[in-house]
């Protein structure tokens, strides 16, 4: 399965570009433009996965200690911030053409900059929080944290003024995905960037253990030189 | 309980005897409220509309440094770890903190927000209740979070720039809340702040919940 993961998100990847830019419809109102839709909502997807997977690994981790938990959060807020950022590029991309701004204080836009700002924080705190091994019981209470902030701040930004578009909850904002080819691309695109977020993780999972295995190692090759002198 | 408030008393008498962390958080305040006010340069027209923003972002960044500085006290002569080898439940701590926050940034609000009022031309005295409701439920939220947050920042290297860090994107609901819900009593009274006040609500339960239980974790050794 794992050795899989790699081609296996290479050929949904290809699949995913040949329907947005060969297959699906230019949209009527937007035109060329709207084509960024099928990675901006694919993309904020996976971060949303990726923060509850931080918040679900914290919480393991609280109960039994299992490192492996541990270092499975820290790749999920990893890969949760990078796809965030990845919807903050894509979105004023399509918003300046279309609104006009590149930015506007919008309830989504808030709430993604404000999500993207609290997982920001926890990888400065995994960072710079020092070398202490009570570093991941704090990394999983702000893990746990952030997510309890997930619906509060869904909440209150409804109290701000909006323009985002929600074609796909309330039917609002462009002609909405008429054409069935638009929602093929939209899941197609999805599939293939939570694969690449799985493997992403699957690597930097992987590479943490090896790092703690190193720094063992060298422990004890520490102590043994200590032994000899 | 009974934990709580002997932690509680024993907070307050360290703040009445030394008078230092209540009387610099006083001048920051007021000092917060002018740099806030003059960098807008409001016309007397346009300066009430100000008040609930300016009002609460010199009540969140002092409260910072207010929270900050009560832990920065107890790891003088490791005075937490003393704490916690006294048979005290970690929740009982949380709760003692948490109360002392509340007390210290309450009086931090009696000065702070008739400032405000006076500041920007408001006429608060009709306000007055609705305007205490939306304070109090702020500032316990604030507290609620900042408190298991503080615990958590001393503890680690960089914590002085490590609070804000971590506390600011967290408490954006409760900012937005707060500024919604003064907005609204100061032009209507409540009726028109159901929205902010639920969203204060809200916080102030989830993280009040999840501070008393989530406590140990960060203090135990």
């Amino acid at each position: 399965m794992r050795r899989l993961l790699p081609p296996l998100t290479g050929l949904v990847m290809l699949a995913a570009l040949a329907i947005v830019f060969l297959v699906v419809p230019t949209e009527a109102d937007m035109g060329i433009v709207q084509r960024i839709f099928y990675f901006h909502v694919a993309s904020a997807w996976v971060a949303f996965l990726g923060f509850f997977l931080v918040a679900g690994a914290s919480a393991v981790y609280l109960w039994n200690g299992s490192p492996t938990a541990d270092r499975l959060a820290y790749a999920a807020a990893e890969v949760g911030v990078l796809f965030c950022t990845l919807v903050l590029v894509t979105g004023p991309i399509w918003a300046r053409p279309i609104w006009g701004v590149w930015w506007t204080w919008d309830p989504r836009l808030t709430m993604t900059v404000v999500l993207w700002a609290i997982y920001a924080s926890y990888l400065m705190l995994r960072a710079f929080g020092g070398g202490d091994a009570a570093l991941g019981r704090y990394a999983a209470v702000l893990g746990i944290v952030g997510v309890l902030d997930i619906p509060l701040i869904v909440v209150s930004v409804r109290l701000l003024r909006g323009i985002h578009p929600a074609v796909l909850t309330r039917q609002e904002g462009g002609t909405g995905l008429v054409d069935p080819w638009m929602r093929v691309g939209l899941l197609v695109s999805a599939l293939a960037l939570i694969l690449l977020a799985a493997w992403f993780v699957d690597l930097r999972v992987r590479g943490a253990r090896l790092d703690d295995e190193v720094a063992a190692l060298r422990r004890e090759l520490d102590a043994r030189r200590g032994e000899v002198a | 309980m009974r934990d709580a408030l002997a932690i509680l008393a024993k907070d307050l008498r360290i703040e009445w005897r030394t008078r230092e962390g209540i009387s610099s958080v006083f001048v920051l305040g007021v000092l917060l409220l002018v740099v806030l006010t003059v960098a807008q340069d409001p016309s007397p027209e346009t300066a009430p509309t100000l008040a609930p923003g300016v009002l609460w972002a010199a009540f969140v960044l002092t409260g910072l440094l207010a929270v900050q500085r009560g832990f920065l006290l107890e790891r003088e002569n490791d005075c937490l770890a003393g704490l916690l080898t006294a048979p005290v439940d970690p929740g009982a701590i949380y709760a003692g903190k948490l109360a002392a926050n509340v007390v210290l940034l309450a009086v931090m609000q009696t000065v702070v927000v008739p400032l405000t009022g006076l500041f920007l031309h408001l006429d608060l005295i009709p306000r007055l209740p609705a305007l205490l409701l939306v304070c109090l439920l702020g500032n316990v939220g604030f507290a609620s979070l900042a408190t298991l947050f503080g615990a958590l920042a001393t503890r680690v290297r960089a914590r002085e720039v490590m609070l804000p860090l971590l506390l600011l994107p967290l408490l954006v609901p409760l900012l937005i809340g707060a500024v919604e819900a003064t907005r609204a009593v100061l032009v209507g009274g409540l009726a028109g702040a159901s929205g902010g006040l639920g969203v204060l609500a809200a916080f102030d339960v989830i993280f009040a919940v999840a501070g008393w239980l989530l406590f140990a974790y960060v203090v135990r050794d």
